[in-house]
Order: C-alpha cells, then sequence, then structure tokens
C-alpha cells in the first residue's frame, strides 16, 4: 500500500478544466517566446522588398526565401563578421575558465579552512595599495613605488602587531557574492584608466580580466553551495592517508562536483557571451565583441533588418544549441542559487 | 609565524579535516612548534582563496574608492594633459538641485486630486509602519531602520506623485524604479501563473530557458523589429486600428513599455524555471497526507505548496531586484534613452555623461544608482526577505 503512494508522485492530478486553462496559458506564452525568434529567422531570409512591402509570414508560400544576407556578412564582409565572433568566443571562453578555476578555489577554501585575516591588516593593505597606485599616477618609477609599498606596509605591520578584530570566513565569502550587487558602471571609469595606464585598453586581455572579476562571485556562490553538500568523510579519510589539500581538492573534491561545475561554468559563459557594459567602456575596434557589433549596426546600417536577424542570430545559436543540450544542469543550477540565497 | 602573516588573508588556522581533530587537546607550547611545522600548510590553503580576493579587490574594491574620488571632482583638459580639479560635493549638488535635476529626478508639477490621494495614503502606511517599528519589541536597530525606510520610501512616492502628473516628466532615477518594480511584479505572477506541475513541462522549460540565453542587445533589435508598427508582424492589426503611420519611439510611455516588454519577455521564463524547480522539491508526504484528510485542491495550494514557496519567491524578487538595477541595453538599442530622456536607465544616464566627458558627473550618477541599490537591497532583506525566509 505504501508502495502505491511513492509510485504516484503527483498525488495532485489536475481536474479536467484547470488542466486545460493551465495549458493554455503555457502554450500561450510559448507561442510568446518562440515567435521573435521565428521572425528572426525568418526575416534573414528575406529581401528589402519583402520587408518594405509590409510584413510577410511564410518562406516559400508568402515570399521565396533568399540568402543574399547571409552571403553578405559571410562572403563580402567576412572579416568584419567573422572577428567579433572570434572574439567574443575567446573571451567568454577564456574568462568564464578563469573565473571557474579562482572561484572553485575560493568556494572550497572559505568552506574548508579558517582564514582570519585581520581587519586592521586589511585596511594597511588598502591603504598601502592606494598610496603605491597614487605615486604611480604622480609618475614615480613602478618599481619603485611597489618596493617602497612593501616595506611601509611591512614596517607598519610589525608596529601594529598582531592584535586587533579578525575577520572569519563568512566575512569574506558575504564581501565576495555582494559584489554582484555591484552596479558595474559605479567601477568601470577606473577599469577604464588602469587599462588606459597598462596600455591594454581595446584588447581581449582587458575583457577577459574584467570578466573573471565580475563572475567570480557568482562561481562562488554556487560552487560554495555544491561544496557544502559533498560529504565530508571521504575527504577527512584522505587527509588521514596524507593526501595533500590540493590533491584532495583535484583527486577527490572536484570529480565529485562535476555537475556543479558544468552548471556554473554554462552560467558564467552564456553571462560573459552577453555581456555590454563592460565592452562598451573597454573595447573599440580590434576587440569588439557581437553585442557591440550588433549595436554598432544601429548607427551604420539603419533600418536593414535583413542583416541584422543574421547577426542577432549568429550570436545566439551557439548560446541556445547549448541552453537545449544542457538544460537539464542549468535548470538546477539557477535553483541552487536561488533557494540557497 | 610572522611571515605567515605579511599578507592580509594570509592568517589561517589550519583545519584541513584531518589537522582538526590532531590538534584537540594540544598544549600551547606544542600548538607553537607545530604553527611553525605547519607554515607551509597554512600557504597552502591559502592560495585557494587568495588569488580570488586579490583580483576581486583589484577590481572592485579599489576601483570603487577611485570613483568615489572622481565623483568629487572635475574633469578639465589642460595644455598638455589633463587635471581633476576637485569641486566637493558639486557633482551631487547638481544631480539633485543643479542643472541636472531635471534630467536625474525629472521635472515636478503640482499633484492631481488623485496624486494628493495617492500619496496621502502611501504617507499613512509608512507611517504606520513606523509607529509600529516603535510598538513592536524589534530592538533599536529595527526603529531607526524602519524610520529610515518609511522617510525614504516616502520621499520617493512623493517624487513620483510630482513628477508623474500631466505636464511633469519623470527622471532616470524614477525611470529605473519604474523598470524593476513593475518588471519584477509582472515577471513574477506571469510565471507564477505558469508554474504548474503538469505533463510535458520538461518542453516547456527547454522553450523557457531561451529568452534568459539571448543577449539584450538581439532582444532589443528583435522587439525594435517586431513593434515596428507599419512594417513588423503585427502591422495588420495596427492598420486595423488606424495607427500604422504613429510611432512608439515618439511617446514616452510607449516607448518605456516596449523597452519593459523587452525585459518581461527576457526574464519571466527564469522566475518560472525557478518556481517549477521549487514545486517540484516540495515533499509529496505533506500533500499526501492532506489528500487523505480530504483538503480540497485550493486548500492544498493555499495551505500547503504557497507557505513553502514564500522562501523561493522572497530570493527570487531580490535576485530580480540586484540585476534588473543595472538595466542599460534595452534602452539604449532600443531607444537609445529617447524620446528625450524618457527611456534613461540611470546606467545609460552615467554611460551619457561619461561620453560627453563628464566624468565626475558620470560616477556621481554611479555612486546614486549604488545607494539606491544598496538600500533597497537592505530595506528588502531587512523588512521583507528575512521575515519570509522563516515563515516556512
Amino acid at each position: 500500500m505504501a508502495r502505491v503512494w511513492r509510485v504516484r508522485r503527483a498525488p495532485t492530478a489536475l481536474p479536467a478544466w484547470l488542466a486545460v486553462v493551465f495549458y493554455a496559458a503555457l502554450v500561450t506564452w510559448a507561442a510568446v517566446v518562440l515567435f521573435p525568434l521565428y521572425w528572426i529567422v525568418v526575416t534573414s531570409f528575406k529581401l528589402p522588398i519583402h520587408v518594405y512591402a509590409g510584413p510577410v509570414y511564410l518562406p516559400f508560400v508568402d515570399f521565396m526565401p533568399s540568402l543574399h544576407a547571409w552571403r553578405y556578412l559571410f562572403v563580402d564582409l567576412r572579416n568584419d563578421t567573422l572577428r567579433p565572433f572570434e572574439n567574443t568566443v575567446i573571451v567568454a571562453l577564456v574568462s568564464s575558465t578563469l573565473a571557474l578555476v579562482l572561484g572553485t578555489g575560493a568556494g572550497y577554501g572559505l568552506l574548508r579552512f579558517h582564514y582570519r585575516p585581520r581587519l586592521s591588516a586589511i585596511l594597511l593593505f588598502t591603504a598601502t595599495a592606494v598610496l603605491v597606485i597614487a605615486a604611480m599616477a604622480e609618475r614615480v618609477h613602478g618599481l619603485a613605488a611597489i618596493g617602497g609599498g612593501v616595506l611601509l606596509f611591512l614596517l607598519v605591520r610589525a608596529v601594529l602587531g598582531r592584535s586587533g578584530r579578525t575577520v572569519g570566513n563568512d566575512d569574506i565569502a558575504f564581501w565576495m557574492i555582494s559584489q554582484r550587487m555591484l552596479p558595474p558602471v559605479a567601477v568601470v571609469i577606473p577599469i577604464y584608466v588602469m587599462f588606459q595606464r597598462l596600455s591594454l585598453l581595446d584588447t581581449r586581455a582587458a575583457l577577459i580580466i574584467t570578466y573573471t572579476a565580475v563572475n567570480l562571485p557568482i562561481v562562488v556562490w554556487l560552487m560554495r553551495d555544491y561544496f557544502r553538500n559533498i560529504s565530508l568523510e571521504l575527504e577527512e579519510s584522505a587527509a588521514i592517508d596524507g593526501a595533500s589539500p590540493y590533491r584532495i581538492f583535484w583527486s577527490i573534491v572536484l570529480p565529485l562536483a562535476t555537475p556543479g561545475l558544468a552548471a556554473t561554468f554554462l552560467l558564467v559563459l552564456v553571462f560573459s557571451w552577453n555581456e555590454y557594459l563592460f565592452a562598451l567602456f573597454l573595447t573599440s575596434a580590434n576587440a569588439q565583441t557581437l553585442p557591440l557589433s550588433i549595436a554598432a549596426q544601429n548607427a551604420t546600417r539603419g533600418p536593414m533588418w535583413w542583416y541584422m536577424s543574421v547577426l542577432i542570430l549568429i550570436m545566439i545559436t551557439p548560446v541556445i544549441a547549448m541552453a537545449i543540450a544542457l538544460e537539464r544542469y542549468i535548470a538546477k543550477g539557477l535553483l541552487v542559487g536561488a533557494l540557497k540565497g | 609565524m610572522s611571515k605567515a602573516v605579511d599578507r592580509p588573508g594570509a592568517e589561517e588556522i589550519p583545519s584541513a579535516p584531518g589537522a582538526r581533530r590532531i590538534k584537540t587537546g594540544a598544549g600551547l607550547g606544542a600548538a607553537r612548534l607545530r604553527a611553525a611545522a605547519d607554515w607551509p600548510a597554512r600557504q597552502v590553503t591559502t592560495s585557494f582563496v587568495l588569488p580570488a580576493v586579490l583580483l576581486l579587490f583589484f577590481l572592485s574594491i579599489f576601483p570603487l574608492l577611485v570613483s568615489a574620488y572622481l565623483s568629487l571632482t572635475r574633469f578639465q583638459f589642460v595644455p598638455g594633459g589633463f587635471a581633476l580639479r576637485w569641486v566637493g560635493l558639486a557633482n551631487y549638488g547638481k544631480l539633485l538641485v543643479g542643472i541636472e535635476q531635471s534630467h536625474f529626478l525629472g521635472v515636478p508639477k503640482p499633484p492631481t486630486v488623485v496624486g494628493w490621494l495617492l500619496f496621502g495614503l502611501a504617507a499613512s502606511v509608512l507611517l504606520l509602519f513606523a509607529v509600529r517599528g516603535i510598538t513592536s519589541a524589534s530592538g533599536r536597530r529595527g526603529v531607526v531602520g524602519r524610520a529610515a525606510f518609511a522617510v525614504v520610501a516616502g520621499a520617493g512616492i512623493w517624487l513620483a506623485v510630482r513628477t508623474l502628473t500631466p505636464g511633469g516628466f519623470p527622471g532616470t532615477l524614477l525611470t529605473t524604479l519604474i523598470y524593476v518594480v513593475v518588471g519584477i511584479i509582472v515577471q513574477y505572477w506571469l510565471a507564477f501563473l505558469c508554474a504548474q506541475e503538469v505533463a510535458g513541462r520538461r518542453f516547456f522549460r527547454v522553450v523557457f530557458l531561451l529568452p534568459m540565453m539571448i543577449t539584450p542587445v538581439g532582444i532589443a533589435y528583435t522587439f525594435r523589429i517586431l513593434m515596428d508598427l507599419g512594417k513588423g508582424p503585427f502591422a495588420p492589426v495596427w492598420r486595423a486600428l488606424g495607427l500604422a503611420e504613429v510611432s512608439w519611439a515618439n511617446y514616452a510611455w510607449g516607448a518605456r513599455l516596449v523597452v519593459m516588454l523587452g525585459d518581461i519577455w527576457q526574464w519571466t521564463p527564469f522566475m518560472f524555471i525557478v518556481l517549477l524547480a521549487a514545486l517540484e522539491s516540495l515533499p509529496a508526504e505533506l500533500i499526501e497526507a492532506a489528500m487523505v484528510d480530504g483538503a480540497s485542491r485550493w486548500q492544498l495550494f493555499w495551505r500547503i505548496s504557497w507557505p513553502q514557496l514564500i522562501p523561493v519567491t522572497s530570493t527570487l524578487i531580490l535576485i530580480r531586484m540586484i540585476e534588473a538595477f543595472k538595466i542599460i541595453d534595452l534602452p539604449n538599442v532600443l531607444t537609445n534613452g529617447g524620446p528625450g530622456t524618457a527611456t534613461e536607465s540611470l546606467t545609460l544616464h552615467a554611460f551619457m555623461a561619461w561620453r560627453t566627458l563628464d566624468i565626475g558627473g558620470s560616477a556621481a550618477v554611479a555612486y546614486m544608482l549604488l545607494f539606491v541599490v544598496t538600500f533597497a537591497a537592505l530595506s528588502y532583506v531587512n523588512l521583507a526577505h528575512r521575515r519570509l525566509a522563516e515563515a516556512a
């Protein structure tokens, strides 16, 4: 008897009229979601005349599809189309990988080890860093400034000694996660100036570094929650057998966390793939990413919707393919983030 | 020991699971000896966190400090380069009372009768809320928090009432708030209505995942194409209504509506997926027990499922709120902030200021946004989220 109850997972089978209502709502909303995508696909095969004469809906019925827009963008403007694509792929992949590596380590460390940095040390470090960078801005030689900063830091440290309030793991974790709240526009100008000083403006490196930092909080947040559900016993027995923390992390924890890693990586990859604000500030021509090159169509091509549709399609097809292939992981990753918040 | 603490974040007690159990009961002298022996181990644990901490420090805390400084200066070209002239709070003053006031806060008009009524209603609710904070035993911090929230929210509603009356014009601050509040409410209810455990939900989940994956820039163009009243897919409808020659981009509310439509299209599915996953993860035992006891469908939902969904709902709203304040791509591409500044969000406002080399002003707008986000998130967490999360 008990078994029968278990098998019937949905004991609340809907009454027929209610089911109809819900399906109607779902189908309507699915149509709302899919129609814009359909329209973009159709528009990319239209000739200008099909657009200007008013809407035509069905290829082969209302109009003959044409590949002219695709040919124009991929043959005539080959480099202009492919370079942003290449930039986006490289920047998104590299920055997501970096964010995953750094964030996974930090998430694990914050869960398993105890950190107690002193507040005074953190403030001192901030102050010296500010001083060093201010000195460098005043054209003091870089090495001299850094050397002086390190000396100053050590000196004041020794004077201050080892007393004062400490900061715990939870504080560090909260600080990291709260960076997600920070509006990017509040930090983008100094970052711009920084990369300008380093001559990295309009390079992929600048975008990679920035996106890594932007995505770190999400990785720390999701992976810390994921590691929490991994049992400690395996790690403990490995530690007793003399495995180093690196080895435990690499050979035991990471393999167990593969699904979480996949979900987080995808989420972060999509964020980097679609990012707009930092790319808008930090790139101009060489390192331009796809969102920007699409946005630029606004100024140069006006309402040439057929080209625009093609560009939108090549931008969204890879992410959509990924979303469909790995839907299960993404939904789970979203849930972890939302439930544990 | 001394070397280990040279850097912030470097002083930890090694407590890899194995180490912890050895440590219990060790004497002080032994602890000291082991501390020296553990020096390499401590570096190992540090190495897990330090790179992330440093990267975040240099790309978020540090720029934040520099931004604060920039917002107190004025950027000027001087012979041979540029200079930053200290102007104190002038950039903020410009936004709140100076020449940028109409851009940031909007153009106020005396409220209509309806406006007065709405404001009176909101003010009395807020007053009641603050008074209840004093009478209920929630401690001094709770009272101050509630009072601060009541004052700021009251000021916000006063601003809304005055700029949203006919003839008035809401500024970028209010526009951003409208995007956030309206967006979240509509998205949540649409998602909530659809999130049911029906057969075939996997298909819908895949479909609904798509909009979240698409760049907002792409969505903006898609909506421009769709919403073209003369040549878009709905042109026959508009023609029948006599609207084919009209352009929504010329009307403040038309443009705002299209921006919000794009936002809703993108994020309703996110809410849907999370709500559905939360529904699926509810324990079946409670519902089964209630069914055995003869509860009706409505009771099942209202007394059992819904209370368990409240914490997820609350977190969802918090996440969306934090993200929604950052909106820039949609208005920038859809309308370029226009007509006038009707659809400009705060981030876009800051970008426009930056583009005209008003770097101090841009940083000041960004800081205003930071204040608003922080205040909204803190109020929400302290006044609603904590209670809702505990409710279940």
